[in-house]
């Protein structure tokens, strides 16, 4: 096992409503990341992903607050750290983050070099900018990206080369973490494989030592990450390698979830795609029991009302379900 | 072919749409040729900006055309006044993509289920049997007419409403539906329910269905026939399986390597 | 629906400016029912100061009362302080006496002091003529106040001569209540002898009704316009945003002043500026509506109620109409509130509604002005008058904003 950059222990989060009510957003999330290693996080829109991602930065601003758990980035603890001191200490240098549709976060009055030299100032506010222009010319080239767009402004760029000088600036302090929420969604195919192709270069090169991927998108995770996280409801409810996890998933969600991906190969013309009706639980009162009970087809009795911790294996693998193997087997038997 | 000729449902020759004046004219569709044939789902795939909108609203005759004629079930498309607008909406329909902004929120749902019987000349029917002919459409698409009658749209789900679009079809019974990206905005999880929804009215009616999409996956799992469009031009087009398993046009081949894979290896070295 | 209209009366903005306006309201429908008093009858004399009138006649004819009240003290009492000042002044620099003797709270000791050592020839250096008869006007007042003379009440005997009935006793009273002629003026009189606060209900009412008929003119003109060219568009669109930009560029209060002018001033009546005003300035609206027109007309339910067979007034008053009427019931009240200072603007240059037959804020002002009531400090003719035009104003636009708030989540804070 290579050195840990993250650990995630026991996370719990949740947001305030308006009308103070408490939706428990996070629940329960554990995880852990080597170096070189990277980490997709799977579901559908409302299941928590872009809050785990946030909470994980340990930047915490109402709505949003942080009820329990431990988060470890190479050794330290800043679940413990005010918002601020993370702000100053964490944020950028250790951990970075690119929001969905960051590319529209880029300021349209200022060259992109001098977006750069705000970010590397506000963590080291002597370098100098022939110092920050170096680096930038060399982190760009490295990335496959024109050092003309340096003297640029973000309205001269297109969509995808806007998201990728988003990743270059948000990964130019070379962070041990990289959290990247959808980073490809609002754009066109050759542009999302540009994407793609930028961040296995970022960590293939080692200007960033992990990475967690979230989308809804199984196949983009298949091809990035190595391993796969499915959520649900605020919870974990499956983790394996991304092999693993699309040709052999073992949680009904999970199974649910691979059976829908649809691509252009071969092959998908005559699988049946599968269906899962109903809604997720509402999470502001969620229920006792797995929270996917109600829409699970193999559910029985105890599903519903008793408590269902994590099942962990020995090969890394994960799941929430009172189901063993032997029993997944011969329920999906019947499919 | 003349049997070909019988069995089109909707056809255009010469499909051209310019916006602005001479000296900023975008052309959105330029001198397109299709043919869509009875029964069969046609996917019509391209990126943003490549006209599928444009030539969507034309056919649809929600757009003018610029140039070039469409004929419809073997006639010249004829949409000169209101009446003949509406005979022609009696024989082509749409569902569209969000299904939030396609319902008027200041109107009960059961308004555009009525609309549909209406349409299809049901306005002096007995309101017991308007009842039954709207619970018969809900039935199809799974739902139950008794708990959404009464409702305004947002008191009702994302997947409840774009069902109910596909509710309004099964009332109105075209013979050509065109299809706007319907499951862009739905889970994966009730993609499927969507898509089998709009196969069984295929298969029940001998319903043409064209669906626009950017997803060439999509595209590929549920159409017989499929356009690649590319700033307002066909680039290809043919059977599901010779355009994506065999594509002959660079644009094509480019567009499905962009795609990431599962049971292939997927190449990122080659970049568009 | 219900869900925003009870939103809307959550809003506070909305409250306080609904309550301020309902209080207006409540006051112009039901104090003339109270004070049954024509507004425009002419009363009182030229700019009366504000507080009860009671007939002089009355008060000597009546029941006497005797007080045993010192009388001489409250007179004291009304000498200003700008007064005492004048006098502590002039004793200590010409008088002899010093400051310390000087007592200013004590009236009485004051003008004792005065009195013995006040002489109009004594050597007063460095005193202008003119204030040297300033303090000798001031040795008028301090005797007049304190002269005990008698007052006597006289009739005419049979010869027609006066013969003395009794003097008046300085500590004779009469209970107010007693008296039957009195007039409470409680914002006075203004130039024409109108009692203010009568004739000021009244012209909250009619500059209300003109606000309002000016702005549903000027609201249903902007309405109709602008769904027809946002819609249709096309030539259509482009002749309506001709003349809008025409009404647009010159500039309506000028436009305001000619046609005003020229219908005359026999003919102008409370209606015909109220249309006058609505006609010109319905190009705002016009403006706004057709803006939101053009987003909704390409937004999907226009296109499925097409695909439905909808004709195209149907599309207007289903699909477009009720997305844009949170916007218009907003642009109507600010309209009203233009329209009511619209027209306080055109009264008070003269060339609003005729001042005989009606009264309206602006003309109020006007008048206030004509007869300059500022210069001769009767505040109570015109400051009332600002404090309501103020108070309509405030409280519509305030109105508005709660409501834009509900309307436009955005907007919350």
């Amino acid at each position: 096992m290579g050195k840990i950059m993250l650990q995630v222990n026991n996370l719990n989060t949740k947001y305030i409503t308006r009308q103070r009510e408490g939706v428990y957003a996070v629940n329960d999330v554990s995880l852990i990341i080597e170096e070189g290693k990277s980490l997709g996080i799977a579901g559908e829109s409302g299941c928590g992903k872009s809050t785990l991602a946030l909470s994980l930065m340990g930047y915490y601003f109402s709505p949003l607050h942080y009820i329990s758990g431990d988060i470890i980035i190479d050794g330290r603890n800043i679940s413990s750290m005010k918002p601020d001191d993370v702000r100053k200490q964490v944020l950028g240098n250790e951990i970075a983050y690119i929001p969905q549709a960051a590319m529209n976060a880029l300021n349209p009055t200022q060259k992109i070099i001098s977006l750069i030299q705000d970010v590397i100032h506000a963590h080291n506010p002597k370098a100098s900018k022939k110092d920050i222009s170096d680096l930038a010319k060399e982190r760009f080239e490295l990335l496959g990206l024109p050092s003309e767009v340096l003297q640029k402004h973000s309205v001269e760029l297109s969509g995808g080369m806007k998201q990728r000088t988003v990743i270059a600036i948000s990964t130019i302090l070379s962070p041990k973490v990289l959290i990247a929420d959808e980073p490809s969604s609002a754009l066109d195919v050759s542009s999302q494989k540009m994407v793609i192709k930028m961040l296995r270069n970022l960590m293939e090169k080692g200007l960033i030592k992990s990475m967690i991927f979230i989308t809804h998108e199984l196949p983009l995770l298949y091809n990035v990450t190595n391993d796969i996280m499915v959520m649900y409801a605020g919870q974990m409810v499956e983790k394996g390698s991304a092999k693993e996890m699309v040709f052999d998933p073992r949680h009904p969600y999970s199974k649910g979830l691979m059976g829908a991906i649809i691509v252009p190969e071969a092959g998908i013309k005559n699988r049946k795609l599968t269906v899962i009706s109903g809604t997720p639980p509402n999470l502001k009162h969620p229920p006792e029991g797995c929270r996917y009970a109600q829409r699970c087809k193999f559910a029985r009795t105890e599903c519903s009302i008793q408590k269902v911790e994590e099942r962990n294996f020995s090969d890394g693998r994960m799941y929430r379900c009172l189901y063993s193997i032997e029993e997944f087997k011969e329920a999906y038997a019947y499919e | 072919m003349s049997n070909e000729k019988a069995a089109t449902c909707l056809s255009g020759k010469g499909i051209t749409k310019i916006f602005g004046n001479k000296k900023t004219k975008t052309i959105a569709v330029d001198h397109v040729d299709f043919e869509f044939c009875k029964g069969k789902v046609i996917s019509i795939v391209g990126e943003s900006g490549s006209g599928k909108t444009t030539i969507t609203k034309m056919i649809l005759g929600l757009t003018s055309v610029t140039e070039g004629e469409i004929y419809f079930d073997g006639k010249i498309r004829d949409i000169s006044s209101h009446k003949k607008k509406k005979d022609y909406w009696r024989g082509i329909q749409a569902v569209f993509q969000d299904p939030f902004a396609a319902f008027n929120m200041f109107y009960k749902i059961d308004a555009v289920l009525l609309d549909c019987i209406n349409m299809r000349g049901g306005k002096h029917l007995s309101k017991e049997k308007k009842t039954e002919l709207m619970t018969e459409a809900c039935g199809f698409v799974n739902l139950k007419f008794q708990e959404l009658t009464n409702k305004y749209p947002f008191e009702l789900s994302g997947g409840q409403m774009q069902r109910l679009m596909i509710a309004r079809i099964f009332l109105l019974k075209p013979k050509i539906l065109i299809a706007d990206e319907p499951t862009s905005m739905v889970d994966a999880c009730s993609r499927a329910t969507i898509l089998d929804m709009l196969l069984k009215l295929r298969d029940e009616n001998n319903m043409t269905i064209v669906f626009i999409t950017h997803d060439i996956g999509l595209a590929y799992y549920v159409s017989d026939i499929v356009y690649i469009m590319e700033h307002g031009k066909f680039v290809e087009h043919g059977s599901a399986d010779e355009v994506i398993l065999n594509p002959k046009e660079t644009y094509t081949k480019r567009l499905i390597s962009d795609v990431p894979k599962i049971y292939e290896k997927w190449d990122l070295t080659t970049v568009g | 629906m219900k869900n925003m209209i009870k939103q809307v009366f959550h809003s506070p903005k909305f409250i306080i400016g609904f309550i301020i306006f309902i209080f207006m309201l409540l006051t112009i429908i039901f104090y003339p029912l109270i004070v049954r008093a024509d507004p425009l009858n002419m009363i009182g004399g030229l700019f009366n100061k504000p507080g009860t009138y009671i007939s002089v006649k009355d008060v000597v004819q009546t029941n006497e009362y005797s007080l045993k009240i010192n009388t001489v003290s409250a007179k004291l009492n009304s000498i200003s302080e700008e007064d005492k000042k004048s006098m502590a002044d002039w004793l200590i620099r010409f008088g002899n006496v010093k400051k310390s003797e000087i007592n200013i709270n004590n009236a009485t000791s004051l003008v004792n002091l005065w009195n013995e050592n006040y002489k109009s020839t004594a050597e007063q250096t460095g005193l202008l003529a003119a204030q040297k008869q300033g303090y000798m006007r001031l040795n008028d007042k301090i005797k007049e106040l304190m002269s005990n003379a008698d007052v006597y009440i006289a009739t005419k005997d049979n010869n027609g001569e006066l013969e003395s009935k009794a003097p008046l006793d300085s500590q004779a009273f009469v209970n107010t209540n007693d008296i039957l002629n009195e007039k409470t003026f409680i914002l006075g009189t203004d130039n024409f002898g109108r009692d203010v606060l009568t004739e000021l209900v009244s012209a909250m009412g009619t500059s209300l009704k003109i606000g309002l008929v000016a702005g549903i003119t000027a609201t249903l003109i902007g309405l109709v316009l602008g769904l027809l060219s946002g819609y249709v568009g096309g030539t259509l669109d482009d002749f309506i945003m001709f003349v809008t930009n025409i009404f647009t560029v010159i500039p309506s209060f000028i436009l305001l002043v000619l046609i005003s002018f020229s219908v005359g001033q026999n003919a102008r009546g409370v209606m015909l500026t109220a249309c006058i005003i609505g006609i010109t300035s319905w190009p705002w609206t016009t403006r706004s509506v057709r803006s939101q027109v053009i987003s909704l007309r390409n937004r999907d339910h226009v296109n499925l109620s097409k695909l439905s067979g909808h004709s195209l007034p149907r599309i207007i008053s289903t699909d477009i109409l009720p997305y844009v009427a949170s916007y218009v019931v907003m642009a109507f009240i600010l309209q009203i509130s233009s329209g009511i200072l619209a027209e306080a603007q055109l009264s008070m240059l003269g060339l609003g509604p005729a001042t005989t037959k009606v009264s309206t804020l602006g003309l109020m002002m006007n008048w206030a002005m004509a007869y300059k009531a500022p210069l001769t400090g009767a505040w109570w003719a015109f400051v009332p008058v600002i404090l309501a035009i103020t108070l309509i104003s405030f409280s519509l636009n305030l109105m508005n904003t709660g409501l834009d708030q509900v309307f436009n989540p955005q907007l919350r804070d």
